[in-house]
């Protein structure tokens, strides 16, 4: 099994949308047949996947946003958007 | 807790006649369609109870002209939609018109990568060639594609062709969908349901089949409820996330339910979706674990699987409220494998027509 290669610039793929659910109070990732749970920091990465930043500058922009050591947000950024592309919810 | 989900159940009408097809006996007329303003208002109000996603189904939803109108009207309350299809009824032009009214993503049935096969299981000639050419529209359009590949007696044996087919197609996801015998499905499970054989060659491509696949198509598998040890947890369980509504507007909490004798089923023609979600006799009726009997009452997988199926249960025990007989705990799991090991093929019953049309082998 091949590890998934992450796009420079990710994107969310078709018929995958970032969605504040109002009733919840919660962001959710809206998928084909699924809805996936987006707190917190995962919500601040999706919101940046728009394929026009790399990956690169989501960390750097997030790591003016949190105060946590940038190479853990590197880390997280990467671990989560690896998952994705696996599940085909990114753009390739 | 409020339903995340609604399948819209647009129209009964279809032009297919597919044997498993697993809605009721007794379809819905046309004349009892709720019009659009009506489905729109349903919408609106799905929404606004914390729905997020609608499946556009049916019957064949193409069936209905304002089909458009309803997906824009149900995107623009914030519902994302998607368009579960059989591709008769949907051109290229009808498919564009869909995507500007915000259509997020297709579902498309195959019956099998053989246009004969496929159409005879169909039961209407050129089916399997208006689904491919959908099917690479939707791709074309750049928009999300999933196959929905139903598995039966005559198709299982193609399994990996099957998928191969929705991966040449450009499909980002595919359904592996054993039939589920329900409704007029249940009438053909003698001619449906696979030998333990296929079944079991049928898990070992399965397996293949996902590393093969792996990061390039989601492959989703439907469980064939005769040969398994432990029951899905259908639904997410009874009125636990979503819900369903019907061509004329009952609302029901999974799309067989009006199959279960002694429920008292609410419509939105009468009163809000909100006020069914939350005290509806039918939805009430095996919400929770209170309703369970044993081995389900002192089961610590109760609420893993909600007990399975509750018109499982009823088709094949007589009883709604008895454990899924898919779960080796019930007393009727040997009986529910006789009937699948005791199934000897045969012809299709199709709607409207005369029994008796034999199955090609492949």
């Amino acid at each position: 099994m091949d590890e998934p290669v992450l796009p420079e610039r990710p994107r969310l793929a078709p018929g995958v949308r970032l969605h504040f659910d109002k009733t919840r109070g919660a962001w959710v990732l809206l998928c084909p047949e699924r809805i996936i749970e987006a707190e917190g920091p995962a919500s601040e990465i999706l919101k940046r996947c728009d394929g026009t930043r790399s990956v690169a500058a989501i960390v750097d922009e997030l790591a003016a946003v949190f105060a946590v050591d940038r190479a853990v947000i590197a880390h997280d950024v990467t671990e989560m958007l690896t998952d994705l592309a696996g599940k085909r919810l990114l753009a390739s | 807790m409020n339903p995340l989900g609604m399948l819209a159940e647009l129209t009964h009408r279809c032009p297919l006649g597919c044997p498993y097809c697993s809605n009721p006996l007794a379809l819905e007329d046309r004349a009892d369609e709720m019009d659009t303003a009506t489905w729109i208002g349903v919408f609106q109000q799905a929404a606004d109870m914390g729905v997020l996603q609608v499946h556009l189904s049916g019957g064949e939803p193409a069936s209905r002209r304002d089909l458009i109108e309803l997906t824009r009207a149900a995107s623009e309350a914030g519902l994302y939609t998607n368009l579960i299809t059989s591709a008769i009824g949907i051109d290229s032009d009808r498919l564009q018109r869909l995507k500007a009214a915000g259509l997020d993503h297709v579902q498309v049935s195959i019956q099998d990568t053989d246009p004969a096969l496929s159409d005879h299981i169909a039961g209407y000639a050129g089916a399997h060639a208006r689904k491919l050419a959908l099917a690479e529209a939707v791709t074309g359009l750049g928009m999300a594609l999933t196959v929905n590949a139903v598995i039966h007696r005559a198709n299982i044996a193609n399994l990996s062709g099957m998928v191969a087919l929705a991966a040449s197609l450009g499909a980002g996801r595919v359904e592996v969908a054993h039939v589920q015998y329900y409704g007029w499905a249940l009438r053909n499970r003698d001619a449906l349901m696979p030998t333990p054989e296929q079944i079991d060659q049928a898990m070992q491509e399965m397996d293949a089949l996902q590393t093969r696949y792996a990061g390039r198509l989601v492959i989703d598998s439907v469980i064939p409820d005769y040969y398994a040890r432990r029951p899905k947890p259908c639904m997410g369980g009874w009125g636990q996330k979503s819900l369903n509504v019907t061509p004329s507007g009952v609302v029901l909490p999974c799309h067989a339910a009006a199959t279960i004798p002694g429920l008292t089923f609410w419509s939105v023609r009468e009163r809000s979706l909100a006020d069914i979600w939350a005290n509806s006799p039918a939805f009430e009726a095996f919400r929770g674990t209170a309703w369970m009997k044993e081995p389900c009452q002192s089961c610590s997988l109760q609420t893993t699987c909600f007990g399975g199926c509750r018109c499982q249960a009823l088709a094949i025990t007589g009883d709604a409220a008895a454990a899924d007989p898919s779960c080796e705990l019930s007393p009727y799991h040997s009986h529910m494998q006789e009937l699948a090991h005791q199934a000897s093929g045969g012809a299709y019953a199709y709607r409207g027509r005369k029994e008796g049309t034999a199955v090609p082998a492949r």
